[in-house]
């Protein structure tokens, strides 16, 4: 009897989650307000009854009374994150929030069937992390500047890969955690979050080449680090969040098609200096020409999908834990096999999801630094999610990084939340200037337009909040755009009236203005060449 | 409220921008904000949006690759040990040969002790292999059809509320257990191997390999099989045996041969004497003997030696080579089927030697017997490789069907024309040529004999090759027999009587 209800639960969470990925998409067809705040309800629904139904069979599978508290606290704890996210930050985008608690909850699931221990200590990282999470828009909103300080995040990000490369202790033959007062953690991990902050602080004046240099070598450095260390899948992630957010900025593809060129020799040469790389490879190319030992932990990956098909073997009717690390680099293997490959594919979608909303967050914000910091981070994540997913399905060479916020692992899971933390935080603030804005301007407008602007047509209403919480700024950003458009002047004066917003707060960004003033020469020479660089539509 | 074309307002600014210095400050402004362009998106941003969203669906399409077309080589792989987490779920499935008969089951005791039993025993021995030890044979292949169960879920729930371990699903070979048998019997107390197929579907009807075991003996025996490391009982010499091909091989040197002369070959003659010699190394006749003037056909029925080599010296650099890698020498066959790689080197800088050796089937050309099987398929179904198979269909203990195997074409490998020359120099050997002892029957045989000799003189030997196909009325091929018996001599001697039995069984059996 008990068998069947592993088959019968098996295909119920795989049709929840098959809805529950549907609705991440269906959502961009919602028009109205309301119909989109239901369908985060139901996503929310669908989520919990997933769990239930794990963690029922979780508990008939161990019967020990303490795993319905624990489940009971997870629910709390997901419970509290997506209220208070909702209560505090109403301006937050929902449904990240509500792929950010699936993504959680698969990784309770999951990690508790390998390893329930584990589970635990996962859980507790991931409480003290999501308050931490909590904290941070609220931070980003108040001490600004924070977010300004990148060439201390370049001096922290390259001093502490340059620690770990010195002092770290060796995991499966790379150097990746510091030990520290008894917690292991993995600087890596964070100074993604720092080096996304420094490299977008460099390129925000992408005109000036000298920064794109600086970028360049300093991007280098990282990457180096990381190599020497033998951490190639985060060499990798800074690679591609480097090239991304260069061609973001610049808006050169040769600058990213050199920097392709540049990685692709790089990695020719790595393949043949270092024996590990080459040991990857080959294990890619053939995991069973020498299976017993560099192939091992690809072919398990590869037994584990094929052996739970489409519809996976059940929970706890695999043998997952045949393969090594599962719980970190091969949890998606895991998953393959136990809850099958649709449901597999649904998390792949869900993951797409995550990187479509931080995209669409940065193409809501107007402002170049903050703009590039969100889509830094969304790269991050996203090549993240290939390298260890594509690397398990041996699509790519496996170069052993965590899937986020499903796999063991607390540094990983607490970057992330602060990973996807800080993109709330940027949209709120988004949305905070648009609604400050409104006020001074209310103040400030009669007596500028009466002493500049005197011939400029009036203010059109504004509706910041109307398209805040709806989770897709997207739907709106037409209104917003035009709205920005009509009313130029506006947003000058601000800038310029109040040196301690964003344009100003760079430590360097005055001196830019004071180049741009020197220029003023040929002001009106340089303002066409930008008008014509950077506004298609003002060329029209 | 639209989106605008800001144009107008935009010229009137400029036009400020010009008469009020304090806007000076507009052009750094510029620089902080993203203009955003008039759809509202960002080009650049799309392009990283599109490209990582076309890395997603790369993953996704990847998945459903390895569920679609990998999942069952990784599943029955060497090394998966997955279903064996299955042994406390189900009672290992049966094995049936095609006419219903059992190869394989396990029987439980009332104590619970499992017991693979194979009611043939010998007889199957390498096809089926056995399943204790490691696994071999489609016990290894079918490893995880045997061990998962796809009763319907009525079924399952009635088992399951008897709370007793399930029977999974049965394997149908393709084997017929009379023609097994008569193969068997007929290779006798030589070591080496037959093989009989359906040329037009892949079907195998039968599979032997000599020296044999009893795999129901397997746990006793296992020591000492192991151990004799001279004999390699355990391995089936029907599919991982490698051999020298002999005068077999001739069949891909008459194509090479037509293919580099397409006008000219009905025309070739030669005239054997018994000896052939070239620049000091010399081919002879089996048993030198002398043929006298030949043509390609009669050189081909009579197996001249002197004829192919230098048919060989006169063949371009790579032709003989080409048409070896088209038939699927140093590659893998296209069979799920535990086989291994027949080999084919020749140089462009070998010695006349060299050349005229492998064109005769000697030199450094190894062959498994299934491989010429399959290359005397292609032949008899007009040029078509058929995919070779042993798995009919899958059945669960409740009659479900699970999953069933349909003939599949491998590739065309020749054009029928040449198919119908081979066809029509095969049936002349059996005519006038080394297999006459063929041609008494009610059908009609069509072959090539080899006489593969290995080893150096003193301590060498010669096996003894048939390869051929048989049609009825329809004229269309019926079946494929492929003997090698090791030490037997010339192909004429033991071969083709192996084969003679095998095909009369199987028209014995088809008239029954």
């Amino acid at each position: 009897m008990i068998s069947l209800l592993y088959q019968v639960s098996k295909y119920l969470m795989i049709i929840l989650m098959a809805f529950y990925t549907l609705q991440c998409y269906t959502v961009f067809r919602k028009k109205d307000e309301e119909s989109r705040q239901y369908l985060f309800l139901r996503q929310n629904m669908l989520m919990f009854f997933l769990h239930f139904a794990a963690y029922a069979l979780i508990y008939i599978q161990r019967g020990d009374f303490e795993v319905i508290l624990f489940y009971g606290a997870q629910v709390l704890y997901l419970l509290l994150t997506l209220i208070l996210f909702r209560v505090i930050y109403p301006l937050s985008s929902r449904l990240l929030v509500n792929n950010m608690c699936m993504l959680l909850s698969i990784g309770f699931i999951m990690i508790a069937r390998l390893d329930y221990d584990e589970c635990k200590k996962q859980f507790i990282i991931a409480v003290a992390a999501t308050v931490l999470a909590l904290l941070i828009p609220v931070i980003i909103r108040k001490l600004r500047f924070i977010t300004k300080m990148y060439y201390a995040y370049t001096l922290l990000g390259i001093g502490l890969l340059a620690l770990v490369a010195i002092a770290a202790q060796t995991t499966y033959g790379s150097k990746l955690s510091l030990s520290i007062g008894g917690f292991t953690f993995q600087p890596s991990e964070f100074v993604k979050i720092v080096y996304v902050f420094a490299i977008a602080g460099l390129l925000q004046h992408a005109k000036d080449f000298r920064r794109v240099v600086i970028a360049t070598v300093l991007a280098a450095a990282h990457v180096l680090i990381l190599v020497v260390s033998k951490d190639l899948g985060s060499a990798v992630i800074f690679f591609i969040t480097y090239l991304v957010m260069v061609f973001i900025a610049t808006k050169n593809p040769f600058y990213t098609l050199a920097g392709i060129l540049a990685g692709g020799a790089g990695g020719v040469g790595a393949y043949f200096l270092f024996s590990h790389v080459r040991t990857r490879v080959q294990a890619w190319m053939d995991p069973f020409a020498d299976y017993q030992v560099k192939g091992y932990q690809v072919a398990q990956a590869l037994f584990s999908i094929a052996a739970g098909g489409w519809f996976g073997t059940g929970l706890y009717q695999g043998s997952p834990t045949a393969i090594p690390v599962v719980e970190q680099d091969m949890i998606f293997a895991a998953i393959a096999e136990e809850l099958g490959g649709i449901f597999g594919i649904c998390l792949i979608l869900v993951c797409m999801s995550c990187f479509i909303m931080f995209v669409n967050i940065g193409m809501q914000l107007t402002n170049r630094y903050y703009r590039l910091v969100a889509v830094g981070l969304g790269t991050t994540y996203a090549a993240q999610v290939f390298l260890t997913i594509g690397g398990t399905i041996k699509l790519i060479p496996l170069t052993g990084v965590t899937l986020p916020l499903v796999s063991y692992g607390g540094s990983s899971v607490l970057s992330t939340l602060i990973m996807f933390a800080i993109v709330q935080g940027l949209y709120m603030l988004r949305n905070d200037e648009e609604v400050g804005r409104e006020e001074k301007e209310a103040q400030r407008m009669a007596e500028e337009q009466r002493k500049q602007m005197a011939g400029q047509a009036g203010r059109s209403p504004r509706q910041p909040s109307y398209y805040g919480p709806n989770g897709y700024p997207g739907q709106n950003a037409g209104t917003y755009r035009s709205n920005n458009y009509q009313n130029p002047g506006m947003y000058r004066t601000n800038g310029y009236q109040e040196p301690d917003t964003d344009f100003y707060a760079a430590p360097y960004s005055t001196e830019e203005y004071v180049q741009s003033e020197n220029d003023m020469g040929s002001g009106k020479k340089k303002r066409r060449f930008l008008r014509g660089k950077n506004s298609d539509s003002r060329k029209n | 409220m639209g989106i605008k074309t800001p144009r107008g307002k935009r010229k009137k600014e400029s036009d400020q921008d010009q008469k009020i210095p304090v806007k000076v400050r507009e052009v750094h402004f510029e620089q902080e904000t993203e203009p955003v362009n008039k759809k509202g998106r960002n080009t650049e941003l799309g392009i990283v949006t599109y490209v990582f969203v076309f890395l997603f669906l790369l993953m996704i399409g990847y998945l459903v690759y390895l569920n679609v077309w990998k999942a069952d080589s990784l599943n029955s792989n060497a090394y998966n040990t997955k279903q064996d987490a299955n042994e406390d779920k189900y009672i290992r499935g049966s094995i049936y040969s095609s006419d219903g008969q059992t190869l394989a089951y396990t029987s439980v005791a009332d104590d619970g002790t499992e017991t693979r039993i194979y009611p043939y025993g010998n007889v199957f021995a390498h096809v089926i292999g056995y399943s204790s030890n490691g696994k071999s044979g489609l016990e290894s292949t079918s490893n995880s059809d045997l061990m998962t169960s796809h009763t319907s879920v009525l079924t399952q729930l009635r088992e399951e509320s008897e709370d007793e371990k399930q029977l999974a699903d049965s394997v149908y070979t393709t084997l017929n257990v009379t023609l097994q048998q008569t193969a068997y019997s007929a290779l006798g107390s030589y070591n080496g191997a037959v093989i009989a197929l359906e040329p037009s579907t892949g079907k195998i009807l039968a599979m032997v390999s000599k020296p044999d075991f009893d795999p129901n003996q397997i746990d006793e025996i296992w020591e000492s099989v192991v151990n004799d490391s001279s004999s390699s009982v355990l391995l089936n010499r029907a599919t991982q045996g490698l051999y020298p091909p002999g005068s077999t091989f001739k069949i891909l040197t008459t194509l090479a041969y037509m293919r580099e002369n397409p006008s000219t070959y009905s025309d070739f003659t030669f005239t054997c004497e018994g000896t052939f010699e070239e620049s000091g190394a010399s081919i002879h006749c089996y048993n030198s003997k002398v043929h006298g003037t030949v043509d390609l056909k009669t050189a081909f029925a009579k197996s001249c030696n002197t004829t192919f080599a230098s048919i060989g010296l006169s063949l371009g650099n790579s032709s003989l080579a080409d048409v070896c890698e088209e038939f699927l020498f140093n590659t893998s066959l296209p069979t799920t089927l535990q086989h291994s790689t027949s080999q084919f080197t020749l140089s462009e800088s070998a010695s006349y030697g060299e050349i005229m050796q492998t064109a005769i089937g000697q030199g450094e050309t190894l062959v498994t017997p299934l491989h010429m099987a399959l290359i005397t398929a292609t032949v008899a179904n007009d040029g078509v490789m058929m995919r070779p198979y042993l798995v009919d269909y899958i059945e669960a203990n409740d009659g479900t069907l699970v999953s069933e195997t349909k003939s599949s074409r491998y590739k065309r490998l020749m054009t029928e024309e040449e198919a119908s020359v081979l066809q029509e120099y095969m049936e002349e050997t059996v005519i006038s040529g080394t297999a006459t002892s063929l041609g008494w029957y009610d059908f009609t045989v069509a072959g090539k004999t080899g006489s593969a000799e290995y080893g150096s003189d003193s301590n060498g030997g010669t096996h003894s090759w048939f390869v051929g196909y048989s049609y009825d009325d329809g004229g269309e091929a019926d079946l494929v027999v492929v003997v090698i018996a090791e030490d037997g001599g010339a192909g004429s001697d033991t071969a083709v009587p192996i084969a003679s039995q095998v095909f009369q069984a199987y028209y014995n059996y088809v008239a029954e």
